[in-house]
């Protein structure tokens, strides 16, 4: 690869030609390493006898900040949105017979353990329980991914794009602010 | 109140509460300082009950009443008095309001039987009965206590289409899969009858009809898979005495030697088996929930059953029976007598709950009984109530899922631009999944002779893919987004002339019209909007005659009656909700275009025009 290093470039680098090639080939190297924590894979996912629920202790934060910045872990909780039907009853965010997620208001709480606790545990107004149905991965992703979703988890890594055409700002653009603004001066009025 | 209810009460599921606003007063009274004070108050109090009974005929005729959300089992939602016409409707005024409590849609009809008013709530779906004489001071409240989880499971907001009167006792359903008789003369509970399970998805939204001494139920859940069914109770005690399922073998769709559907492709053994791939009728669809009419002469209930299950059509292929059709059966047996398919292999979600009028039509020379069916797919039906053969069907609003229908052979014939294709996004598909008109009821005047149908202008984009079935949870494999039908307004009432089978005149609304309408013999129609106008036209000519605006969105059925007093009133349940009205009953965030079921693509403005809360209001002419 060095060999074809460009004439100009060889010509500036003179009798360190050799060196600077190298230096460059580690300066890329190590920026593609920096970035690999977002493109990071986990590939156990047991479903766990005995689930664990999160407690609010150091490899439970860890877990979440790496999920939340990490490319493959949204993108998998995005595929268990679909997967396991969830876009029925909460759309793609805004909401149906389930409460919107993108709105700011957060019935049970908006915490990473809380989510996971609605997702596993299933909520009284008609949540399902999915703990049977997912590992404990996998209900770390889901949350993650619901977080991203509602603009309240860090924005710098994305989810795969939809499979299906969008129905909203994709999920890095989401705009965190409540959705009720002013009033649009197109409407209002009665006919 | 018997024995056994009172056992029932107490014992029971420690569920059902009612409140004696008497007693009440009473224990509020006894605390009084004030002595003489106290005295008035008690002797208000000790006032029998019996005072408030509600005795039909009481106010001398039948036309006083409303005792059912449709009026009567043919369901014409038409009432004979006239002492509002068009002449006088401007001065309409309102005489009281009421508030219920509760923030969802209020889909339901008042009822009043004689000098009381009776109102059921959406989810927690609080029962009142108000005194007329008294503007409307609650005489009794009873509060169900359904399951919470219904709240989640229930596709289209939580709402509740209205409770019947019969026989001293009124009945309602709640969402948690209850149907719940009370004594309408104190509140008290007689009979529950619990069958379904939320967990599952399944519901229960629709109105009960009661006739002759059977309450006819159905339920709701074609959205998370659902198997449909109808079902008569015993009005004395809420047994169950048949059960009729909308898909699986003959034996439980209650088919036997009496079916004799008008069309060949309606016949044959097993249909509701062979008619999907392996077991796919076991979470079909074809639920019950909207209205149900019958038919005194012939001793035959009418109704519809919903859209298959999932939405994407590709994982159940085959006509899917008996979903998306009308069902004809035998009051006293539950057997059908003919069933035809309106929607075969429905790929868009129309399913045919919507409601038959049953009306006299002079039909080629000769006088003949029909229903009328206004369709989501668009097409108002014309059929024959004995034989179950389509007369007319055209169409009342866009179409382009299908070009028409062969009356020769009852087929519909789809258009093939619309169809889905898995994995493509199938554009301006007219009309959406909402279909041209949803639950909301049309009403029908002997004096016009039109129906009065109260319907929305959506179309929708959409795009199906491979989904699974999990228990509890919605089966669909669609997403969509609506947006305004051809022309942009978003909603429409239209008067249609069902023997020339066309229009007679149309009212273009900005937003979809989600309430029931109401005809009167005054010639006047009502209607609501869901930003809160509730309006008054003539009936001939759909000119608009009075409106009022009211404090949210209205999605209920307005009714007349005559007060003791006199004179006519009609009221009306505001507070938006619904599954148009979901977008604020349910604050959703529009910005998800397919938030509602796609209804926030089509409302995206609604939620600045119109907050929501339950109020009933009532006017009558000064």
């Amino acid at each position: 690869m060095c060999s074809r290093f460009p004439e100009h470039v060889a010509q500036i680098a003179g009798p360190y030609r050799r060196h600077a090639c190298q230096a460059l080939v580690a300066a890329v190297v190590g920026a593609i390493l920096a970035g690999c924590e977002r493109e990071t894979r986990g590939f156990e996912h047991s479903l766990d006898a005995a689930r664990i629920a999160p407690a609010d202790d150091a490899s439970t934060n860890a877990r979440v900040a790496h999920d939340e910045r990490n490319a493959y872990a949204l993108a998998a909780g995005k595929r268990l949105w679909t997967w396991y039907n969830c876009a029925g009853c909460h759309a793609h965010g805004g909401g149906a017979s389930g409460p919107a997620l993108t709105n700011n208001v957060w019935v049970y709480g908006s915490d990473p353990a809380a989510l996971y606790r609605s997702i596993a545990d299933g909520r009284p107004n008609g949540m399902p329980a999915f703990g049977t149905r997912l590992s404990n991965d996998q209900i770390w992703q889901l949350s993650a991914y619901v977080r991203s979703l509602a603009a309240i988890a860090p924005q710098d890594a994305a989810p795969n794009r939809d499979d299906a055409f969008l129905t909203r700002t994709p999920e890095s653009f989401m705009d965190p602010q409540p959705a009720l603004g002013p009033v649009p001066s197109s409407s209002g009025s009665s006919r | 109140m018997s024995s056994r209810g009172r056992d029932r009460g107490r014992v029971g599921r420690g569920k059902g509460r009612s409140f004696d606003l008497n007693i009440a007063l009473a224990k509020q009274a006894s605390r009084a300082v004030v002595t003489a004070c106290a005295m008035g108050l008690l002797l208000f109090a000790a006032m029998p009950v019996s005072s408030g009974t509600p005795t039909p005929g009481s106010s001398g005729e039948a036309a006083a009443h409303w005792p059912s959300p449709g009026r009567d089992a043919a369901l014409t939602r038409f009432t004979p008095l006239a002492d509002i016409s068009p002449s006088n409707v401007a001065s309409l005024k309102l005489m009281f309001t009421h508030s219920t409590g509760i923030l969802r849609g209020h889909e339901a009809a008042p009822i009043v039987v004689g000098d009381t008013m009776y109102i059921v709530t959406p989810y927690p779906h609080r029962v009142e009965a108000l005194d007329l004489t008294h503007a409307g001071r609650p005489r009794w409240r009873f509060d169900p206590q359904p399951d919470a989880y219904a709240q989640g499971v229930a596709c289209c907001d939580v709402v509740n289409r209205g409770l019947a009167y019969a026989n001293g006792k009124v009945f309602f359903n709640t969402l948690d899969n209850q149907t719940i008789a009370l004594d309408a003369a104190n509140g008290r509970e007689l009979w529950r009858f619990r069958s379904g399970d939320v967990k599952a998805g399944e519901t229960r939204t629709m109105a009960p009809l009661v006739v002759d001494g059977r309450v006819f139920i159905g339920n709701s859940g074609s959205a998370f898979g659902v198997r449909g069914w109808l079902a008569a109770l015993d009005e004395s005690n809420g047994k169950e005495l048949w059960r009729a399922y909308s898909t699986g073998p003959d034996a439980e769709v209650l088919i036997g030697a009496d079916y004799r559907p008008f069309y060949a492709k309606d016949r044959g053994t097993d249909l509701g088996v062979t008619s999907w791939p392996r077991d796919g009728w076991k979470i079909g669809g074809g639920t019950v929930w909207g209205w149900i009419s019958y038919d005194p002469k012939l001793d035959l209930i009418y109704y519809g059953t919903s859209h298959p299950a999932p939405l994407n059509a590709a994982q159940r292929p085959g006509a899917n029976r008996y979903t998306s059709g009308i069902f004809a059966r035998d009051a006293r047996t539950g057997m059908a007598r003919w069933f035809y398919q309106l929607s075969p292999h429905d790929e868009f979600g129309y399913g045919a709950v919507n409601e038959n009028v049953l009306v006299e039509l002079e039909w080629g020379g000769r006088s003949r009984a029909v229903l009328l069916h206004p369709d989501q797919n668009g097409y108002v039906y014309v059929i024959d109530r004995a034989s179950g053969e389509v007369l007319s069907a055209e169409a009342f609003a866009p179409i382009n899922t299908s070009t028409g229908v062969d009356l020769s052979t009852g087929e519909l014939r789809y258009a093939a631009a619309k169809q889905q294709r898995l994995g493509t996004v199938v554009r301006d598909i007219c009309p959406g999944a909402a279909g041209a008109k949803s639950w909301q009821p049309s009403a029908y005047s002997p004096r016009t002779k039109l129906l009065y149908i109260p319907h929305q202008n959506l179309c929708q984009d959409q795009q199906v893919m491979q989904t699974s079935y999990i228990v509890g949870t919605p089966y669909l494999g669609s997403i969509s987004q609506m947006k305004p039908g051809p022309g942009g307004a978003r909603g429409r009432v239209t008067a249609w002339d069902p023997v020339a089978a066309t229009a007679r005149w149309t009212i273009d609304e900005d937003l979809p019209v989600w309430s029931g309408a109401l005809a009167t013999a005054g010639d006047i129609v009502f209607y609501g909007t869901l930003d809160g106008w509730f309006k008054a036209v003539d009936a001939r000519d759909g000119r608009r005659l009075w409106q009022y605006r009211t404090s949210s969105g209205i999605v209920g059925q307005p009714v007349s009656y005559r007060g003791t007093d006199g004179k006519q009133y009609v009221a009306v349940l505001a507070g938006v909700g619904g599954w148009a009205g979901a977008v604020v009953a349910g604050e959703l965030d529009v910005r998800d275009g397919s938030a509602a079921g796609g209804f926030a693509g089509a409302l995206p403005d609604l939620k600045y025009r119109t907050v929501r809360g339950g109020m009933l209001y009532v006017f009558a002419l000064p």
